[in-house]
């Protein structure tokens, strides 16, 4: 079976390459499916299959940029990407994410990198899951309250209004995002950038996983237009994390690319998926993958504090993953399939009707 | 007395620099070779590319990319279009 392994000869490890593709494959889907690079699963995947952590961070990014921009060309066509936003955002995210880059190859030197990356994981992961399902439940809350007042349901009302304050900081220069719908100081996304470019340049995420929230809890942006401009905003600064980490030499650019054949598929059926869910079923969905992924890391935490659980917890950690990654790209998979034959139906039904 | 203590504060600042030096222990950056031996063809080449110059395997990572994005990009979507459904709108709904 040494055919299913191919040898990464700047990393310098074997890997099983169809590992590559089921992950390019999951990865596509849920990335196209919430907007965001899905490295948040890709870089422990990778590192699981083998790759040392600062390969798995650099691969994973330039990947990301290759598997972002095929997303947005799909939810480009939705009209789901406000570029103007993304266009400002890019400036901050870049300046963040060379700093973070930076921080990476210091934590390298110290030989802390795995421990530093997987506590900061941690706790970001924590939060933004407690923050996706308190917004749920504010949200139902109001649903609620309207119905027993005898009001109408707002299907576009949000939770967690975080937003309505920040949009009131009007430090000039203040711009209006007519896509998006929403006015703000330009300062608001440009600081919002910088500080998910920086958390992703240290973490080896695009930082879709921090700022798809942040789109949606800070700037009040809607969920299907976060998904669309959060995508076009890592294809540029994945492009830009490329770069600088295959000028690092922490690039395995061949597994970037077989891993991009999987991610070509997929990232279309997610993406076309977002059709057929509303906004806050996809904030559901993430949620849960978010709280997932936090658990395989908290696995990996305890086997590096305890030696002895170390190969229990791995393999735990490692299955937890892929069958996260499974499972929610089957999910995708179905909705994306049921969504198809109906809009199909309906459309038959109405030529019939024509005719 | 402040005369002295001027003096100490001043041993002092110019101590500080060389106790900030010796906190941190100054380890050699890491040199990565990729390993060509056993390669041929194109992955020869780029391997090779890598272990001459990192600036140059960056440039060519930064075009591999997207234009592989692009192009596989573009061949699903020809595909997905084959489908029959409409992939030009969607009903803006948070609901």
């Amino acid at each position: 079976m040494n055919w299913l392994y191919a040898f990464m000869p700047i990393a310098g490890v074997h890997i099983w390459w169809p590992g590559l593709v089921i992950l390019g494959l999951g990865v596509g889907i849920i990335g196209g499916f919430f907007g965001m690079g899905g490295a948040w699963m890709v870089t422990p995947g990778l590192n699981v299959l083998g790759f040392p952590m600062a390969f798995a961070i650099g691969t994973d990014i330039t990947h990301m940029a290759g598997k972002s921009l095929i997303s947005t060309m799909r939810h480009s066509k939705f009209g789901n990407v406000d570029y103007k936003l993304s266009l400002i955002m890019v400036f901050g995210t870049i300046g963040g994410l060379e700093i973070g880059a930076r921080n990476v190859m210091w934590l390298e030197r110290i030989g802390k990198i795995d421990l530093y990356v997987r506590c900061g994981y941690l706790v970001l992961l924590t939060m933004i899951a407690w923050l996706v399902f308190a917004d749920v439940v504010k949200r139902r809350n109001k649903d609620r309250a309207a119905r027993a007042a005898g009001r109408p349901v707002d299907p576009l009302a949000t939770g967690i209004e975080w937003y309505k304050t920040l949009q009131q900081i009007k430090i000039p220069p203040v711009v209006t995002f007519p896509k998006a719908g929403i006015r703000c100081s330009v300062w608001l996304p440009v600081a919002v950038a910088f500080v998910t470019g920086w958390m992703a340049g240290i973490l080896g995420i695009g930082g879709g996983l921090i700022r798809m929230p942040s789109l949606i809890y800070l700037i009040g942006v809607p969920t299907h237009i976060a998904v669309g401009t959060d995508l076009f905003e890592i294809a540029v600064s994945g492009l830009y994390g490329a770069a600088t980490y295959s000028y690092k030499g922490r690039v395995e650019l061949l597994a970037a690319f077989i891993m991009l054949i999987g991610a070509a598929v997929g990232a279309q059926i997610g993406a076309v998926a977002t059709k057929y869910v509303r906004g806050y079923g996809i904030r559901i969905f993430f949620g849960i993958a978010v709280i997932g992924c936090d658990i395989s890391v908290v696995m990996k935490v305890v086997a590096s504090a305890y030696p002895h659980f170390k190969n229990v917890l791995d393999i735990c950690a490692a299955t937890l993953i892929i069958g996260l990654v499974t499972l929610l790209s089957l999910t995708i998979v179905v909705k994306f399939i049921r969504g198809v034959r109906e809009e199909l139906a309906m459309k038959k039904e109405q030529t019939a009707v024509a005719a | 007395m402040s005369n002295s203590l001027s003096k100490f504060y001043a041993f002092c600042l110019l101590l500080l620099p060389a106790h900030l030096l010796a906190a941190g222990e100054k380890t050699a950056d890491v040199v990565l070779v990729a390993d060509s031996r056993h390669l041929t063809g194109i992955m020869a080449w780029w391997t090779n590319l890598f272990n001459e110059s990192h600036l140059y395997f960056a440039l060519l990572t930064i075009v591999v990319i997207p234009l592989a994005g692009v192009i596989l990009g573009t061949i699903a979507d020809l595909l997905m279009g084959c489908i029959g459904i409409n992939l030009k709108s969607r009903a803006l709904r948070e609901g």
